[in-house]
């Protein structure tokens, strides 16, 4: 800590830092533009400048950026001074000598940070009376619209783009006022976080396509605190809805999980809320509609007239649903309904979370890492913002290199220049090429079988004695040992695995590692352990039978009744033995928002509700529960599944919070889920949380052409969140803060006002509880049962010709069900293909195009060809989880073509 | 008067080929260097001859080295910078067109006193006939071991490329040159790490200019007393240059510290016919106008500093009576403008509303107070406030005009309106 002077009042704060994110630290209004927390400091856009005194005497001082000047103990500046403030103003001047002026008609318009900036520099006339420069736009994919006129060249995305995510395809072109920010010719922006550009772009030339095509201002947006529901990671969201439909995700700031930044699949999937598919109203299999009250009557009695009810959970629901389902048919008969390789994975991941000595690493801590292990998990496409979590760990060498040369790692490009691509070791191990080859140390290409068995040697490098047993396979010995080495040396080493290989082998030599190098470092090691969905690892940890055994609970006859909740079983086994499972069964119930397959076979379907309508815990990859609130209230006979199986089962929940708190007494694991958010009685002197902005217009008119009363605003029993505009404004806790504004900042950049740190926590604390740590003693079991596992891998693969190894290959925009559904990400989304090496297609007589015959998932397929270059040979890759291509199999699948 | 940098250079044009180089001592300075000397001893002199960047910033060249980390091992790079495109300056073609293997060997010698084992010339893209025959030289050199491995039968091995730039002003900035020559965009580097501690490749580097390096064979050769003494107020001779209405604009090799008069009515033989001379800028585009009553200012670093301009490269341009200011420096910033990087904001965006005042000025549609705004950006555009120094530099030739020629810039704003 140190003391500096400000327009002579003093302040305790940091050193070190630069004095930009001091004063926003001390809430002291200073106007930036190419700054940002995440990107840190290249002092191109010259609009933080200030005086700096040379001493106490000083009285003239000079001008400096704030934002590359380190502040230091007694140092003096002036914010107010008038050669300060007028260069400020000055800057804007040239800005805006070439902007357009076009805010009524901007997209950005009432969350523009030029506009906020302008405002606080307080220009207002513009001298200049030349032409404005302009230039012509691209169409940038289905993603984003792109405006280059109202560009003021902060560079601020390339910076993020090329830098923070490593993508290629967006430069800055031409020089001098006509540099343009763009791709090399008009096509989609290949980066999966190009979405990101909307909320870094400080004015409207990166604006949101999705949201143009039913835009509406942001004060008029309702939204409330939710998680994205589209992979296991958690990031939080800010949905924001109007008129009943959902129009857009924000990102909301996690200081332990996504920051700043999201996916394009959680931040452009949403529109499965509002798609067609969507269930509106209860479905009878060939009855006329019956009204609410009827649907809840006849479910009421079909399970009172049922014996043998059996429930199948979902992962993608909410522990609340779960819960409620496990309570209606009871533990023994509730079923994880997991596919068969997710439930054998995902219960290995569960025991090596709570048995292992290892503790999961928060996205925060990845980004801390200084040596990477990934092993069989293509991160990039199953939790994207891990991939980028883990590409910034890259940089822990580079600020080495830095603290070396005694240059702050704020000093973005100093620190890049010194560094050049030089990067902490990041190991991955992979089918195919992932989209972090390009910053890994080394990369290693094989089957589920070698990979596993490269973890076990990397283990045993780590400890030769525990192993002794395991022969090396001199393939991939060095890189094993090389792997093994840059672990030991590692201050913060991580394990990065999951269940996106489909392999249990790889999994658990994973799990392996991380415990070989507990023992070595006598601490538990960092791991994540990648999940497929929002509520994977809460679903695996209340616990319950398989999908399977449901299966052949309705093949003995012993069950005679399901309930699918929220959960489509064509994504989870095999056509035929789901089909046969659900004609066998003598009633099915669906409880779920969309309208799928199993849905269409059920005798009865339950409109529920999607996160959007509704609350909820779930618990990410980190193990992390996390609450979201619904964004608005549901229409017509949509109600939440936790509702439709309480009424039934004669519950007397009236809250979802009743259900919550029956959850964490009922399930000792989940003891601390209460406290993910704050209760429902919550008020801040004595009002609730409003998830509208005050500004929030058409309140009186906009239902006017139905009625011409102003209908009563719907109450919200459940949460301390209201749907209104009135109510409490500040003191809100960053877990019910559905929207971040500050008086003067109106943009995005306004989480500034709510960091206890910038870029760091939130004020408050960062909202979710964490439910899994480490236990104290190391429990040796996964070490001693390791060499089972080793004798227990298939041999590795005889690459013949005639039959090639079918694994799974993930698609961050298609692998994913809801996300699916909306249109813009469907347009991003391949073909189905069976992908081969170009080796092995030639061996086969086979060429780019071709189409084979395959069987998977008990149906015949015809697929072309896709020549993969770097795929492993010996593999034939398949997209995993399109539509009706989901991955569904246990254990190795080949495909026989002599068969 | 001696010549040491010009001394094999032909008025046909022609260039130096080594047999030639060496009939005038030419490697010697190396051979010594390379055999007698120590790195450290190379620095040391370089820093006692008083040798100061011929860039135009004038630094002294030895403290610049001194700054390279000499005791990790570790890669370091010599970078020569001939990106020379500074308007009016001429001096480092003349140099590499006519007698390359002097730019070589001074490469040499710099690189082996901070130990790079890589060196780079960077070369302006338009100078293909300097390209040519820096590349004959530089194959010459390669055959008789004064490049490569084992320079001179020593320990001492260098490797020298030539790179042609794709031709922007900004990369005669030197961390921009960098920039280039790692092929990124030719925007300035943020300093610190300066390029002596993390440079090219973020290595070690030092940039060099053509003519600075041109020196280092000579001092090495002949000695540090020798050197200061070839200069009249700073160390050793300058390459001063004259273009404009003069009778016989050129470059001429001249002590350090000649008089502006003397280079112009001596060497450039005054001006021509039916000329007067109103004013010149020193040192290029990017300096300050010196005036008649500045002719007896010894052109050195410190003398044309006091005077108000900078000795800049040294090669001056001239005004002339019959010439416009206004429109000399309308043209001034049109370059500078189309030449700026588009890294910062007030260089971006303010050099072309500069240009563009200065163009409705001339064409008669100014207004009162576009002087205002002009004096206004001068100050706004200076040092400190932008990244680097290529805005402040356009900066100087229109403020000591504003300041000189202020009539002129008002003959061109229409009569007010009397109504």
């Amino acid at each position: 800590m140190a003391e500096i002077e400000i327009d002579g009042q003093h302040y305790s704060i940091r050193t070190g830092d630069n004095l930009l994110k001091t004063c926003l630290e001390q809430r002291l209004d200073l106007p930036y533009f190419c700054w940002h927390p995440a990107l840190g400091s290249v002092g191109a856009c010259r609009q933080c400048a200030v005086i700096q005194y040379q001493n106490a005497e000083d009285q003239r001082g000079r001008l400096v950026m704030a934002c590359m000047t380190p502040v230091a103990e007694g140092m003096r500046f002036s914010l107010q001074d008038p050669q300060a403030q007028g260069f400020r103003a000055g800057i804007i001047e040239l800005l805006m000598s070439n902007h357009p002026h076009d805010c009524p008609v901007c997209e950005e318009g009432g969350e523009c940070h030029l506009q906020d900036m302008t405002e606080m520099t307080g220009h207002t006339f513009r001298q200049y009376r030349g032409r404005k420069r302009t230039h012509r736009n691209q169409n940038l994919g289905p993603f984003i619209n792109h405006e280059m006129n109202r560009c003021i060249a902060c560079y601020r995305c390339v910076r993020y783009y090329q830098d923070y995510c490593g993508g290629h395809d967006l430069q800055v072109f031409a020089a001098h006022h006509h540099v343009y920010f763009g791709r090399h010719e008009d096509g989609a922006l290949e980066n999966e976080f190009s979405g990101n550009l909307v909320e870094v772009c400080p004015t409207g030339v990166f604006t949101d396509k999705t949201f143009s095509r039913h835009y509406t201002r942001k004060w008029d947006l309702q939204s409330a605190p939710s998680i994205c529901p589209h992979c296991a990671i958690g990031c939080n969201i800010s949905p924001g809805e109007r008129y009943g439909t959902l129009r857009r995700i924000a990102n909301r700031y996690h200081g332990e999980i996504n920051g700043y930044f999201l996916c394009d699949r959680g931040r452009f999937g949403y529109e499965f809320v509002n798609s067609d598919r969507r269930i509106h109203r209860s479905l009878l299999r060939n009855q006329p509609p019956l009204g609410m009250k009827g649907v809840v009557n006849l479910f009421s009695n079909l399970l009172k007239k049922s014996d043998g009810i059996i429930g199948i959970a979902s992962p993608r629901a909410s522990l609340e649903a779960n819960f409620a389902l496990r309570e209606l048919v009871g533990a023994e008969h509730f079923h994880l309904g997991f596919s068969g390789s997710e439930q054998v994975q995902i219960a290995a991941i569960l025991d090596i979370l709570r048995q292992g000595p290892v503790r999961v690493a928060s996205l925060r801590e990845v980004e801390q890492a200084d040596a990477i292990f990934m092993l069989g998990e293509d991160v990039a496409n199953t939790a994207p913002r891990l991939a980028l979590s883990l590409r910034q760990a890259i940089r822990n060498e580079a600020f080495a290199i830095a603290d070396r040369l005694k240059i702050p790692r704020w000093q973005d490009a100093a620190v890049r220049t010194c560094a050049q691509s030089q990067g902490s070791p990041l190991f991955i191990a992979s089918f195919a090429a992932t989209r972090l080859d390009d910053v890994a140390t080394d990369t290693y290409r094989g089957g589920p079988e070698e990979l596993a068995r490269l973890g076990y040697a990397v283990a045993r490098h780590l400890n030769p004695a525990a192993q002794e047993t395991m022969e090396l396979n001199p393939e991939f010995d060095e890189l094993a040992a090389r792997i093994a080495s840059a672990l030991k040396s590692a201050e913060r080493p991580l394990i990065v695995s999951g269940t996106g290989c489909q392999s249990p082998s790889v999994t658990r030599a994973a799990g392996q590692v991380a415990c070989v190098l507990a023992d070595l470092r006598g601490k538990p090691s960092a791991v994540h352990f990648v999940l497929p969905e929002c509520n994977s690892l809460g679903l695996a940890m209340m616990g319950g039978h398989s999908l399977a055994e449901a299966f052949l609970a309705v093949e003995r006859g012993e069950a005679k009744t399901v309930i699918v909740l929220e959960n489509d079983l064509y994504r989870r086994a095999a056509k035929p033995r789901v089909k046969n499972f659900l004609e066998q069964a003598g009633h099915v119930v669906v409880i779920d928002h969309l309208l799928h397959e199993t849905a269409q076979q059920a005798e009865l379907v339950l409109a529920a509700t999607t996160f959007a309508e509704s609350e909820g815990t779930w618990v990410s990859s980190e193990g992390r529960a996390q609450r979201y609130f619904a964004v608005f209230p549901p229409t017509d006979e949509i109600q939440d599944s936790w509702r439709w199986l309480g009424k039934a089962g004669g519950k007397s929940w009236r809250s979802i919070e009743e259900v919550t708190k029956d959850c964490a007494e009922r399930l000792p694991a989940f003891r601390a889920i209460t406290w993910a958010a704050p209760e429902a009685g919550f008020r801040i002197n004595g009002q609730k949380i409003p998830r509208q902005p005050h500004r929030y217009s058409g309140r009186t008119a906009m239902l006017a052409q139905a009625h011409t009363h102003e209908p009563k605003q719907p109450a919200d029993e459940q949460s301390p969140l209201a749907y209104s505009m009135e109510g409490a404004l500040a003191g809100r806790p960053p877990a019910l803060n559905p929207s971040v504004w500050a008086p003067g900042w109106n943009s995005s950049q306004a989480v500034n006002q709510f960091q206890a740190e910038i870029g760091g926590h939130l004020n408050g604390g960062d909202p979710g509880m964490r439910l899994i740590e480490p236990s104290a003693e190391n429990p040796s079991e996964l070490a001693t049962g390791m060499s089972d596992a080793i004798q227990n891998l298939a041999p590795i693969m005889n690459r013949q010709a005639w039959r090639l190894r079918l694994v799974p290959l993930y698609h961050v925009f298609g692998s994913e069900e809801l996300s699916m559904l909306s249109p813009a990400l469907a347009e991003r989304t391949p073909n189905p293909y069976l992908a081969l090496h170009p080796e092995d297609a030639s061996a086969l007589d086979l060429k780019e195009g071709d189409t084979v015959g395959i069987k998977l998932a008990g149906q015949q397929w015809r697929l072309p060809v896709l020549i993969l270059p770097n795929l492993t040979r010996g593999l034939a890759g398949i997209p995993a989880g399109l539509p009706e291509m989901a991955w569904v199999e246990q254990g190795p699948v080949f495909w026989d073509l002599g068969g | 008067m001696e010549r040491p940098l010009t001394q094999n250079i032909k008025s046909d044009g022609s260039t130096t080929l080594l047999p030639d180089y060496l009939k005038t001592g030419g490697y010697q300075g190396l051979r010594k260097a390379i055999r007698e000397y120590t790195p450290a001893e190379i620095q040391q002199w370089v820093k006692d001859s008083g040798l100061r960047g011929r860039g135009g910033a004038g630094f002294p060249t030895g403290m610049k080295w001194s700054f390279v980390p000499m005791n990790m091992p570790q890669t370091k790079y010599l970078v020569v910078n001939g990106d020379e495109m500074e308007p009016g300056t001429f001096k480092d073609r003349w140099l590499m067109e006519g007698d390359p293997h002097q730019l070589i060997e001074g490469a040499v010698i710099a690189a082996y006193a901070i130990q790079a084992g890589t060196a780079y010339v960077f070369l302006r893209g338009e100078y293909h006939l300097a390209a040519e025959r820096m590349r004959a030289a530089i194959a010459e050199a390669y055959e008789n071991h004064y490049l490569g491995e084992n320079i001179l039968g020593s320990d001492f091995s260098l490797e020298l490329h030539l790179h042609s730039s794709a031709g922007r002003y900004i990369c005669g900035e030197e961390t921009a040159l960098l920039n280039s020559l790692e092929g990124k965009r030719a925007t300035p580097r943020s300093k610190p790490p300066f390029p002596q501690v993390a440079g090219l490749w973020g290595k070690p580097t030092i940039v060099n200019n053509v003519e600075t390096l041109c020196n280092i064979p000579h001092i090495i050769h002949h000695g540090v007393e020798w050197y200061r003494c070839l200069g009249l107020t700073d160390a050793g001779t300058k390459i001063y240059g004259v273009s404009g209405r003069v009778r016989r604009p050129g470059a001429w090799e001249l002590p350090l510290g000649t008089t502006a008069r003397e280079i112009i009515a001596e060497q450039a033989g005054g001006m021509k016919e039916g000329y007067r001379l109103r004013g010149f800028l020193p040192g290029g585009a990017s300096t300050d106008f010196l005036l008649p009553e500045h002719l007896d200012v010894p052109m050195d670093y410190a003398s044309v500093g006091k005077a108000g301009s900078r000795l800049g490269t040294g090669t001056m341009i001239i005004l002339d009576d019959k010439t416009c200011p206004v429109r000399m420096v309308l043209n001034l910033e049109r370059f500078f403008a189309q030449e700026s990087c588009g890294w910062c904001t007030p260089c971006r965006d303010g050099l072309p509303w500069v240009a563009k005042l200065l163009e409705d000025l001339v064409k008669g549609r100014g207004r009162q107070e576009d002087l205002a705004i002009l004096e206004r950006m001068c100050s706004f555009l200076g040092p400190g406030n932008t990244f680097c120094a290529l805005a402040p530099g356009a900066m100087e030739p229109l403020q000591s005009a504003l300041k000189h020629f202020r009539a002129d810039f008002e003959n061109y704003l229409p009569e007010p309106i009397h109504g």
